[in-house]
Parts: structure tokens; sequence; C-alpha cells
């Protein structure tokens, strides 16, 4: 295909795709009205199964099956990464060197750690009455962990991040979430039901299985991303390819035992 | 007053995304990026999106530009390259 075919190919579909969302755009409900259809029946569910966060009824009760198929897609994006950036043969592993950090920066990091680690457990527990759930309070608590990498050190990180662990609790939470659906079969329902009592309304037990399933993406998303920003620092921070340290120029044809020798103390521990 | 707020937020999310279309240094369209999450964070709210701000505050202005910076420092230490902090984004080796 030339490329004077493929502009008009190009034009004639970006022409059609805006003749349709044109009228798609002008059959839409006025924005910020009285009248949400939708909106007034999702309430109603959400009221009378006892959830006072709306999103998350909507998310994890009305539309959990949804809900499942976006945890699958981070779980398998995060073994997808995994698998890609796993050290491979020819690659060798290196201590990175201990960073002096300001004891300014150091002092707010610490200060912050707890307290940011706090704020994303109360999201997630919470999910069910107030803004947040599992996935906004497990990316903050995750995130929180690495105030760490900031504050001290990588091998401080390392210390506090068993990474096994995390790698089970990425997979345990997927599966958490499975067999509440699966219980609710069980239980002479449909899968993810909500089938629990409603407890309640507007407290921590409140909502039947909305915080249940918060509490397993809660714990399928701090695994998850602790994972995944692990696999990053690891190729950033430790991992070395084969002559990486080598210096000169011509240094992409040296063979791959020259790298432990070659020390020369390039900025390896420059922060990310 | 919110239509002010969300007419301020929505040319703040312009002015960042542009600037992280216009900057050439990957280093610093991560940088970009994270202030064009806060922006978007701060539209959110003042849509009355609380929960899809607080996922954009913690991916788009924290994880989002962390993964980028380590992809750029992984990709830019190649043999014979140095560290090459100050490199142009498009160099070919």
């Amino acid at each position: 295909m030339s490329a004077r075919v493929r502009l008009w190919v190009f034009l004639a579909g970006a022409a059609g795709f805006a003749v349709l969302f044109a009228v798609a755009c002008f059959g839409l409900p006025a924005f910020g009205t009285v009248h949400h259809p939708y909106g007034v029946r999702a309430v109603h569910a959400s009221l009378s199964h006892h959830t006072a966060n709306v999103i998350a009824s909507v998310n994890f009760d009305l539309r959990a099956f949804d809900t499942l198929g976006e945890e699958t897609i981070l779980f398998s994006a995060v073994l997808g990464t995994v698998v890609l950036l796993r050290q491979a043969r020819d690659e060798h592993r290196k201590d990175p060197e201990p960073a002096v950090v300001h004891p300014r920066v150091r002092r707010f990091a610490l200060l912050m750690l707890p307290l940011a680690l706090l704020v994303g457990l109360y999201v997630i527990a919470h999910g069910q009455v107030s803004p947040g759930g599992g996935f906004q309070g497990g990316v903050v608590a995750a995130t929180a962990l690495h105030l760490l990498y900031i504050a001290a050190d990588y091998r401080a990180l390392e210390r506090v991040r068993p990474l096994t662990l995390y790698e089970v609790g990425e997979a345990a939470g997927e599966a958490a979430y499975v067999i509440t659906g699966l219980a609710a079969v069980l239980a002479g329902s449909a899968f993810l039901a909500n089938v629990l009592p409603f407890g309640t309304f507007a407290t921590l037990s409140s909502g039947g299985t909305v915080p249940v399933l918060n509490a397993a993406v809660g714990l399928e998303v701090v695994s998850g991303v602790v994972v995944l920003l692990a696999r990053f620092l690891d190729q950033a921070v430790e991992i070395e390819e084969p002559g990486a340290d080598d210096g000169s120029p011509g240094g992409a044809g040296s063979g791959p035992d020259n790298g432990d020798d070659g020390d020369d103390g390039d900025d390896e521990r420059e922060r990310a | 007053m919110t239509d002010v707020l969300i007419v301020v937020a929505l040319l703040l999310v312009a002015g960042a995304a542009t600037a992280a279309v216009l900057n050439r240094d990957p280093v610093r369209q991560a940088l970009v990026l994270s202030f064009l999450g806060l922006a978007l964070a701060l539209l959110f709210t003042f849509l009355q999106a609380p929960d899809v701000a607080l996922s954009q505050l913690a991916v788009g202005s924290a994880v989002t530009p962390l993964m980028i910076l380590l992809t750029v420092r992984k990709v830019r230490r190649r043999p014979g390259d140095g560290d090459g902090a100050d490199q142009r984004a498009g160099r070919e080796r």
C-alpha cells in the first residue's frame, strides 16, 4: 500500500469516526442536568445494599464481574512484566553502592512513610463508605513503601520487601476475588452476587461482599505494584548487561566476563 | 465558583499536556507527566469524581513517571554510552 493510499484510508476512517462520534455526542443527555436514568437506578441499588459509596457499589456489587476482568488485566500485566524483565542468562547482578541522603529529605520521607501507608490502608478499608477502595488504596500503600527508597537506600527497601511474599500476595488477591464469587454460587446465588448480610449503613461492616472484594483487590494491587516497581528497579539499579561498565566507546564487542572488575564507580547509584 | 475551578484545572491540564508533548527529553517528559497527573487529579476532584482523582494521583503522578525514569535509566546505560543523563532523546547508537 503506497503512502498516498494509506493516507486516504486513514482520512476515510477518521471522517467516519468523526461523524459517528458527533452523532453519539448529540445523543447524550446534557452535561450536569438533573435527569440521570442510570444514576438513579445505581443509587437506589446501592442504598438497598447498604453501601454508602455508590461507586464502590457499582464496581463491586452491580458490576463485580466487570471488576474481576479489570483485576485480571492488572494481574496479567504484572505477570507479563515479571517474565519480560527477568534476569537474562548473560546478565549479572551488581550490588548498588549506598547513596548519601540529605538529612532533611530522610526525615521528611520517614515521617511521610507511616502516614501514607496508613492512608492507603484506610482508603482500602473504607471503600464501601467513602471515596476510594481497593485499587486506589492499594496504589497509595504500594507507593508509600517506596518512600523508603528515597529516605534510606535500595537495600533498606529490599529488606522490607520480601518479593516472593508479594508475588504470592498478588496471586492470593486475584484468587480471593474468584473464591468470593464462587462462595456466592455455593450459597445458592449467582457468581459474585452480594450474599453476605448487608450490615449497618455507613459503617465499616456495611455493604455485604463489597468490603471483602475491596480487600481482595487491595491485596492484589499492593502486591502487584510492588512487584512491578521491583522489576523495574532491579533492571535500573542492579542488573548489569555484559560489558555495561566497560566505559570505552568500543565496548560493545567485549566479552561477557569483564563486568565485575570494571568497578569504575560511575554514578550507578544515581537516583531514579 | 466550581465552573471557574473547572476552567482553571482544564487550562492546567491542557498546558501540562502540551508541555509534555513539546519536551524532547524523556526525563523531563516524565516530570511534566507527573505534573499532568496532578492537574488531572485536581480536574477530577472538581468534577466530583474523587475515586478517579485518587487513582490518577497515585498512578499518574507517581508510579508512571517513576517507571519511565527507571526505563530511561536502563536503556541509556549501554556499553560506551556512559550514564548519558544529558544526552539527546532520540540519539541512535
